[in-house]
């Protein structure tokens, strides 16, 4: 049984954790408001983007397109970009991301393709290095980025094209959470090479012909690459925002926990509190008896 | 009385500007050119320059625009820009920076169409500095 010295300081240490979690909880908080407008920020651009190159899509047919939308005809070779945090204690969101990514590579193992892994953030790396540690291409850590710009997709983007143009791959699919709400995230793969028209996109039919400038071949040469960066981005965003909301109800149950927990410690330090104090009575009071 | 037309730019980051406007000059790859209401349908890639817009209020209002698109209608411009920011909080630091780099990456070994690519690139901006400037 532990003594009363030991009680107090178990609660003391509990308490001091539940400061700690509940500050986090706060700081993700803050943190998600933020993340959640510059992914409503990116909104705006990405959608316009998709409207843009279903038109242009329309006008060009298949033998035009530029090797990144018609692909490379096979599909021997993976890649699979996994994008997770970099810091843990946000439950089971890199996990989530991590499993979908490992049971999508097994798939493709099984079928005999050629799988490479690119980890976005440190986290995806730390837990696919322990299965395929010799799978993993390459990787990018955002550790020292403060608020993620567009700048850090499209470095992301000039990799994995400049991989794709040296034929290092076929099919590049993009892993990444998406940001339903605060407690609901839903790890995703997108396969972005070769490049798939956005379906949801209803193609605005002005009913005039479109005048390309230079012709719509180069457009789309220009557009793709581009559009390639704007998913990286927008997967980048939502992995962020999704990231503080799973931090913030991890924080928040595990503030929750910490109460808990103090509340029981309290409940037995006092019950030994007052079995000391009885004790001590009936041996006063036997004491007295005696004499 | 010019009449107005909705023009929109947008960055990957935010969406700078969506209003009604009367004019809009961009500078499109294949040269300068001024948009406005009742323009035929172009789409058109730009180079980085300036981008001047005539709000319906008469004002004018510049724009650094480092790349991008235009997807031009009879009734809408959207503009989607790969960097953009207003002239007044353009860093000028980072464009010379940027310069500095093209130059060492074009002595550096590249092959002739990167060469190519990299030097347009690099009299892009230099203009659009010397504009500044």
């Amino acid at each position: 049984m532990a003594s009363l010295k030991d009680l107090r300081n178990r609660i003391a240490s509990v308490k001091a954790t539940q400061k700690i979690t509940k500050a986090m909880q706060m700081v993700a908080a803050a943190k998600l408001r933020r993340a959640q407008e510059a992914a409503e920020a990116a909104r705006p651009y990405a959608e316009r983007m998709g409207a843009v190159l279903a038109n242009v899509t329309a006008s060009i047919s298949g033998d035009d397109a530029p090797a990144l939308m018609r692909g490379t005809g096979k599909d021997d070779v993976h890649l699979l970009v996994v994008c997770t945090a970099e810091r843990g204690l946000c439950g089971s969101f890199n996990s989530q991301i991590a499993r979908l990514a490992r049971d999508h590579t097994r798939e493709l193992l099984a079928k005999g393709k050629q799988v490479k892994i690119f980890c976005v953030g440190r986290k995806g790396y730390d837990i696919l290095r322990r299965e395929f540690p010799n799978l993993i291409s390459d990787r990018v850590e955002l550790r020292e980025v403060k608020q993620i710009g567009f700048a850090n997709a499209n470095e992301i983007a000039a990799k994995v094209i400049g991989s794709f143009e040296r034929g290092e791959f076929d099919v590049c699919t993009l892993f990444y959470s998406q940001f339903k709400s605060v407690i609901s995230q839903i790890p995703t793969a997108k396969q972005i090479i070769p490049a798939a028209v956005p379906a949801d996109v209803t193609v605005v039919d002005t009913g005039a012909v479109y005048e390309y400038e230079p012709d719509a071949g180069a457009i789309l040469e220009d557009l793709i690459p581009r559009n390639i960066a704007v998913q990286i981005f927008r997967a980048l965003l939502e992995n962020v925002a999704g990231e503080m909301g799973a931090k913030m109800s991890a924080m928040d149950n595990a503030t929750r926990n910490a109460g808990e927990m103090i509340n029981k410690l309290t409940i037995t330090y006092n019950r030994q509190r007052q079995a000391q104090i009885t004790k001590e009575l009936i041996e006063i009071i036997s004491g007295a008896e005696a004499l | 009385m010019a009449q107005n037309f909705n023009f929109e730019l947008v960055s990957p980051e935010r969406l700078l500007i969506s209003e009604e406007v009367q004019q809009v000059v961009i500078s499109a790859t294949e040269g300068e050119m001024t948009v406005m209401a009742g323009h035929a349908p172009t789409m058109t890639t730009i180079k980085p320059g300036l981008v001047t817009v005539k709000r319906a209020s008469g004002e004018t209002v510049r724009f650094v625009v480092l790349g991008g698109f235009a997807d031009i209608t009879p009734e809408t411009c959207r503009l989607l820009a790969e960097s953009a920011s207003t002239v007044e909080d353009f860093d000028k630091a980072a464009l010379q920076r940027r310069i500095a780099e093209l130059r060492t990456e074009i002595d550096s070994n590249l092959d002739h169409e990167a060469r190519t690519k990299a030097e347009e690139f690099l009299g892009h901006l230099t203009t659009l500095n010397h504009v500044l400037s």
